[in-house]
């Protein structure tokens, strides 16, 4: 299977604190990977690397190599916005735009150029769709987006990462301020585009990443302690470490 | 003294002070209306003032207050909107960052007569404008500026970081993220801002003096040409507004009414004023509904 992503050697320091030691994992092709650990061991750190939204934190280094279909994404001639329009995200928070829902999905297609109404709305519809949301905005698409349920923007949010169709999608514990429903629609997106992402999923719900995931990466302390195949993992981890965090003694 | 007590003798003690407050404003307002609602009647609004009779009115000094505002506006305001996206969105936590923002403080302090006296010798004398609407319009873009800067600025800071994520990580540029995003969340609040220093800028007399001049020659209304020196529209006549000319009654008036005509002109003035502040809140709410609610 064809690497989508790289990562080699990668450090990240805040000011003279460093975060992650070195981190090496590789990301394929239409696969989910979970990345699991305890509060503070460096996962939003490395998910927000992966297209340099850490660049908006002021102070911050990056060493080691990131590969994006083989293209090193901090070298200088990486066109950021491009990157981001192929890597998209989903946020811990809900954060649609203050506009309507069809805004909201369509906004970042209009802003790559598609004008054609019928393609927007098209567009608009099967995002909606995939992200399980449709039945419950179709009649209201006018409406302002903040106007529904936490639950509801989430997935709205989740419909406009897709409309853009990138090829990898980032999610930053995408549940956790979520209501069980609501976590179970995601879910169940997930599972239903999960063919056609590469998906790396931040997730503090250990059922979740077992539920979803094909690999898990787990991390501690800003260290990469085991990598493989979920199934492997959560039934006979490795390390001792991963265990016990699996088995709930910390984290 | 138990707790109960000290809460009570706390509460009891910013009541009072409240009610202090609340006194010294009722009390200001109610005898600026009293006294000079009466005085107020279609004439008065729409009529010259005179400068040795009585019956004058304060048409041109309304226009004028309302023009310079304007110019005001459409001078300060775009240099508002970049300083303060500038200094909201790109600037670094530097010492250059530092030093704008106190020169913008110190900007703020000063004190509008001296304001005034500067453009009245850089503007008025220097670069010869004379006594303009456009010297008083730099003076109280200076007057103004800050204030507006500081107001863009923070309005702009209120906006969610949330936002800017989401529209970054959707592939927006940095620019497209704050002008399509950013701004008009953050619109609310400087529209209302915008409307605030309107006030401010309308009841100004000090810095005007010097800058906008003490006269209100005779303006043709229908004369559209900005360049003829009779048109209302003129920038470079001189213009005495209202604050201006409620000082100017007070100190030299010699219209036997000018006591009732200063009292006329002073309600006008703290109306219109009131109606910036309270206006501003509803307008600003108005349009975060409109661009954000059901349609
Ligand atoms: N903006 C920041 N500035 C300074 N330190 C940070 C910042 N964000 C995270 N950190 C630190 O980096 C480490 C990893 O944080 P994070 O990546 O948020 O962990 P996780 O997502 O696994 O909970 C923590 O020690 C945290 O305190
Ligand atoms: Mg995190």
């Amino acid at each position: 299977m064809t690497n989508v992503i790289t990562t080699d050697n990668v450090r990240i320091s805040y000011g003279d604190h460093e975060a992650l030691h070195g981190i090496n994992l590789n990301f394929q092709e239409n696969q989910i990977t979970a990345l699991i650990g305890p509060s503070g061991c460096g996962k939003s750190t490395y998910l927000r690397s992966l297209n340099r939204m850490n660049d908006l934190i002021p102070n911050t280094t990056v060493t080691g190599e990131i590969r994006f279909r083989n293209n090193d994404i901090y070298s200088n001639s990486t066109d950021v916005v491009d990157l981001r329009k192929k890597i998209g995200m989903l946020f811990q928070q809900p954060n649609p735009f203050p506009l309507s829902v069809y805004e909201n999905v369509a906004y970042g297609l209009k802003l790559s150029g598609v004008v054609n109404k019928r393609m927007l709305d098209e567009r608009v519809e099967i995002s909606l769709k995939q992200a399980a949301i449709w039945d419950e905005v179709k009649d209201s698409l006018n409406k302002n987006a903040l106007s529904f349920s936490g639950g509801q923007q989430q997935r709205i949010c989740m419909a406009r990462v897709l409309a853009v169709q990138p090829e990898v999608i980032l999610m930053d514990e995408p549940t956790s301020a979520l209501d069980p429903i609501s976590s179970a629609k995601i879910e169940e997106t997930l599972m239903s585009i999960h063919d056609q992402f590469t998906i790396i999923i931040v997730t503090h719900n250990m059922q979740q990443a077992a539920r979803i995931s094909d690999k898990t990466a787990f991390l501690l302390n800003g260290d990469l302690v085991e990598f493989d195949q979920t199934e492997k993992m959560f039934i006979n981890p490795k390390m001792d470490a991963t265990s016990d965090y699996l088995n709930g003694k910390f984290g | 003294m138990n707790p109960k007590r000290t809460n009570q003798i706390a509460t009891g003690l910013i009541y009072v002070l409240v009610a202090i407050v609340v006194l010294i404003l009722a009390g200001l307002l109610g005898y600026i209306l009293v006294n000079g609602v009466p005085n107020i009647s279609w004439h008065f609004l729409t009529s010259g003032a005179e400068a040795f009779s009585a019956g004058g009115g304060i048409r041109d000094q309304l226009f004028n207050s309302l023009y310079l505002l304007v110019l005001t506006l459409i001078i300060s305001l775009p240099i508002a909107l970049g300083a303060g996206i500038y200094l909201s969105e790109y600037a670094a936590d530097n010492w250059v960052t530092n030093v704008i923002r106190t020169m913008i403080e110190v900007l703020s302090s000063l004190p509008s007569v001296v304001v005034g006296l500067f453009g009245y010798l850089l503007f008025v004398i220097k670069f010869g404008f004379g006594f303009s609407i456009l010297a008083g319009a730099i003076a109280l873009t200076f007057f103004n500026l800050p204030l507006l800067t500081r107001n863009i600025e923070e309005s702009l800071h209120n906006v969610s970081n949330l936002q800017r994520e989401a529209g970054l990580s959707l592939g927006l540029s940095n620019w497209k993220t704050i002008s399509g995003i950013v701004l008009p969340a953050a619109l609310p609040g400087i529209i209302t801002g915008v409307i605030l220093c309107s006030g401010r800028v309308f009841g100004e007399a000090a810095a005007l003096i010097y800058t906008a001049g003490q006269s209100a020659p005779t303006v043709n209304y229908l004369n559209f040409n900005p360049l003829s020196a009779t048109s209302f529209l003129n920038p470079m006549r001189p213009a005495e507004t209202l604050a201006v000319h409620i000082w100017k009654l007070n100190t030299e008036g010699i219209t036997p009414d000018a006591h009732l005509i200063s009292s006329g002109a002073s309600a006008v003035l703290i109306i219109v004023i009131l109606m910036f502040n309270l206006g501003a809140r509803a307008f600003g709410n108005l349009v975060y509904l409109k661009m954000t609610a059901v349609k």
